[in-house]
């Protein structure tokens, strides 16, 4: 590995473009650098250019305009059985006529290794997944979830320093998703291999990666680890996206450092914290996450701005109480509050008041 | 439910009203499979009465031989006696011929058994024809003059029904029973004529010679026994002589061995002579070999059908591949010139390959304007086997195409991308991974085209000359020219049972579940 290659920047989009019909950009302008043992998952709605950004990485598709670099070489003209990227795909792509073993042989096979060599890492692949007794079974045989494991090992029985994954687990229950989430990103981490993970499920970009990028309209919007993308996105299609969220519209009325007071439509003044709003009189639309809605007077911090509502539904959801509410004319204003032995339960056509924490209540564009 | 069964542990499961839920839920069902017959039962009709009872009766064809013995039953049975087969047989068996030509002839059954025999032995369909008008011109009035001169009641048919009423008489003449029965029928059915108003014919009157000849009389009819007596120095003629003086071939030991080895009522006669065998005297032989044509017709069939297969496979793999992998806009045109073919008459198709196959055609022409082919050398195209598979090739083509194409639209690209991902090269990750998912495809072509193809009969007639015809040909031949149904039959039989067998072992090969056509 070269000096320009550093463990930061093992994988690198310089101001990539795709377009497939040569008037509309797919990708627009995409700079990304992935570190050396990184997981990094690229979250969006389907056709926000995600996929298409991998594809480009495993060159299953070319890049209209500029650079993708692989350990600091330019891969763009590699034909991809040279790029030595292992892939997961969305729905497992086993070979459905060669057994297991086989499948896991393939890339082996096709590196011309040793018959002896082919079986120890087979063996030792079928293990690492938990499967070693199914090397003798076809595809069709297999659970989605064993099904899945076995594309897994497949993508990494042959030792590459990358592994895409394409959705890979679209296809599973609930239940099996989120016991596979837990495995794959041990397994990465535990061989230390690059990830390049894509996903449109929110849940699963937050549980597994290091970074996640989140895509729209061909354009990065925020890449940023979990907890800073849930907490501090950066514009409101990302506090849209990521997490339940209560948006209200407003215009900004004071701006005092990172403090900044909203007049609402209605009138009412909130306490924000700005973002993405840099003078007064500007439109903008306030995000604050539900869980962090207090109506409790005596946890709300004295003298801050609070604003009347009206409960409107109340729905037991088990650990946590979901309300909702009218405030401000939104009448899916949503609170969730701990299911706690002192939390109180509000009923329907309740007037209460209800506040927040300034930096949880961010003032994105509108 | 629970309550039953668990009163009943061991009995079968009984519904709520105590009746077995077996008999229930068929009660239940009967109603609707009922319904689901009658929706079905036109269609069923249809087949049973086109298809499936003409198929039976090819079939049945195939063996069914009873013509020889309906028509000469007299013969057959006279020829049980005869034994040494190297010679022509004695004078019962041409006594029992003579007979039963006469009364064919009547009914002008005569010629229709000769052409059945003539499928044997070339030549016997006109001794048949030419006996039909012989054995009435047969000298066997000898016996009608001699028995009416010995006494003129002889020649009434009032003292014939007599003498045929009295059971002891007949059991006492049989051939003249059977004979003079004969004759009444004859009148009657064939002429159309009162038995009482016509001259009774010298057949009966020699089979009554043959009778009081061989037999003797013992009964008590006084005009017979003066007849036996007399019998004795009657003049006589032999009935063989009178059948070599028609015609020499008439003792000619093959032809009656033909005549008695297709007497049965099943043959496997038509079978043997579809696979260049004979039924003769020694058993089954071998045909002489100027007459072997079916085995080697059977085998080309089999070899062009392969061939036009393959040709198939090869040419329309990379078609279909194309059409799979293309956007569905462009692959839907490219589609409809696949389909083409299908909206145009064959025959049509059939004769535009022979304005572009033939030595003064397109083709030639062209490769003669290039230089390729000199002039006086013209490429044989057509009228050969090269015509039937280029022609057959063509018309084959979407029914490879289509199987394949259908296959491959559902294998997904996200395969050959794994493979490729997974380190192989465009050809490994075609030849290892997509080629096997796309066999499926290949089978489902195969199949359809090999089994069109070994049935196909309008393109190798219009363009296979004499050694591009397939069985079929030969089959439509024996059909519509030379009559010769069985034999069609047993062709038809045979090639349908080369189909099921090879259809048999591509199952036990590549599995008929793998066949996909959609």
């Amino acid at each position: 590995m070269n000096a320009s290659s550093g463990s930061e920047n093992f994988v690198v989009f310089d101001r990539v473009q795709k377009s497939y019909d040569g008037e509309t950009l797919v990708v627009k302008d995409l700079n990304l650098s992935v570190g050396k043992g990184e997981f990094l998952t690229m979250l969006g709605p389907s056709g926000s250019g995600k996929t298409t950004c991998l594809m480009m990485l495993a060159g299953f598709e070319t890049a209209t305009h500029g650079e993708i670099l692989l350990g600091g070489q330019p891969i763009n003209n590699i034909p991809p059985h040279k790029r030595g990227i292992g892939m997961v795909f969305q729905n497992y792509a086993l070979f459905p006529h060669m057994t297991v073993a086989e499948n896991l042989a393939f890339p082996l096979q096709v590196r011309n290794m040793s018959k002896s060599d082919q079986e120890a890492k087979v063996k030792r692949a079928l293990d690492m997944v938990q499967m070693g007794d199914f090397g003798g079974r076809r595809p069709a045989q297999l659970s989605g979830g064993q099904q899945q494991r076995i594309a897994l090992a497949r993508a990494l029985v042959f030792e590459p320093e990358l592994v895409l994954m394409d959705e890979p687990l679209g296809a599973l229950d609930k239940q099996l998703r989120e016991h596979m989430q837990f495995e794959i990103t041990n397994l990465a981490h535990n061989l230390g291999i690059t990830t390049v993970y894509v996903t449109h499920d929110q849940t699963e970009a937050l549980t597994m990666s290091d970074r996640v990028a989140v895509f729209d309209d061909g354009r990065i919007q925020q890449l940023a680890p979990p907890d800073e993308l849930y907490e501090a996105p950066s514009n409101s299609f990302v506090a849209q996206f990521i997490g339940e969220n209560n948006t209200l519209m407003g215009t900004v009325s004071k701006i005092d450092g990172d403090r900044a007071e909203v007049r609402l439509d209605d009138g009412e003044i909130i306490d924000t914290k700005p973002v993405n709003v840099s003078k007064v009189g500007e439109r903008t639309l306030v995000s604050i996450r539900p869980e962090r809605v207090e109506f409790n007077k005596e946890r709300m911090t004295p003298g801050a701005h609070t604003i009347k509502a009206e409960v409107l539904e109340f729905i037991y959801m088990g650990d946590i109480y979901r309300t909702r509410l009218r405030v401000a004319g939104n009448e899916d204003f949503i609170i969730k509050t701990r299911n706690a032995p002192d939390q109180r339960r509000l009923q329907p056509g309740e007037q209460i008041e209800i506040g927040w924490r300034a930096e949880d209540c961010r003032a994105l564009d509108a | 439910m629970t309550d039953n069964t668990a009163q009943t542990p061991a009995g079968p499961v009984l519904a709520a009203d105590g009746r077995p839920l077996k008999a229930s839920l068929n009660r239940a069902l009967r109603a609707q499979k009922i319904r689901a017959l009658l929706l079905i039962a036109p269609l069923l009709l249809f087949i049973l009465i086109t298809f499936i009872l003409p198929i039976a009766d090819m079939l049945f064809r195939s063996v069914e031989n009873q013509i020889v013995r309906e028509t000469l039953p007299r013969t057959v049975a006279a020829m049980e006696a005869w034994e040494n087969h190297e010679e022509a047989p004695g004078e019962d068996v041409y006594a029992g011929l003579y007979i039963d030509l006469f009364e064919a002839a009547e009914f002008r059954r005569h010629t229709r058994v000769g052409s059945r025999l003539n499928y044997e032995m070339t030549g016997i369909s006109s001794l048949f024809r030419q006996a039909g008008r012989g054995v009435g011109r047969f000298d066997t009035d000898l016996y009608t003059d001699q028995f009416t001169d010995l006494d003129t009641a002889w020649a009434d048919y009032a003292t014939w029904t007599g003498l045929m009423g009295d059971s002891a008489i007949r059991a006492a003449l049989p051939e003249t029973a059977d004979s003079f029965d004969t004759w009444v029928r004859i009148t009657i059915e064939a002429n159309d004529d009162d038995p009482a108003e016509e001259n009774i014919e010298d057949f009966v009157y020699f089979s009554l010679y043959r009778d009081l000849a061989g037999n003797g009389y013992s009964g008590s009819n006084a005009l017979l026994s003066t007849a036996a007596e007399a019998v004795s120095s009657f003049d006589s003629l032999s009935i063989r002589d009178q059948f070599e003086e028609l015609d020499e071939d008439w003792l000619n030991p093959e032809l009656m061995e033909t005549i008695w080895v297709y007497s049965p009522s099943y043959t496997p006669g038509y079978f043997l002579t579809a696979i260049d065998m004979q039924l003769s005297a020694d058993g089954i032989t071998a045909q002489p070999e100027d007459r072997q044509i079916y085995v080697t017709l059977f085998g080309r069939t089999l070899f062009m059908s392969l061939v036009i297969m393959g040709s198939c496979v090869l040419l329309g793999y990379p078609i279909a591949f194309l059409l799979a992998n293309l956007p569905m806009r462009i692959s839907n045109v490219l589609m409809i010139l696949v389909l083409l073919p299908f909206w145009t008459s064959l025959l049509v198709r059939t004769s535009a390959w022979k304005v572009l196959l033939q030595q003064q055609g397109v083709i030639n022409d062209i490769l003669v304007w290039i230089g390729m082919v000199p002039d006086d050398a013209r490429l044989q195209l057509i009228n050969n086997q090269t015509g039937t598979i280029i022609a057959m090739t063509h018309i084959l083509l979407p029914f490879m195409i289509l199987p394949l194409y259908s296959v491959m639209q559902t294998i997904p690209p996200s395969y050959v991308r794994a493979a490729k991902s997974l380190g192989a090269t465009d050809w490994t990750a075609f030849w290892r991974v997509y080629f096997p998912q796309s066999i499926p495809g290949i089978g489902a072509g195969c199949i359809l085209v090999f089994i069109l193809a070994i049935g196909y009969y309008i393109t190798p007639e219009l363009v296979g000359g004499r050694t591009g015809t397939f069985i079929s040909n030969r089959i439509a031949y024996h059909i519509s020219s030379s009559l010769n149904w069985g034999l069609a039959a047993a062709l038809g039989s045979i090639l349908l049972g080369v189909v099921l067998i090879l259809y048999w072992i591509y199952d036990r090969i590549v599995g008929i579940d793998n066949v996909k056509l959609g």
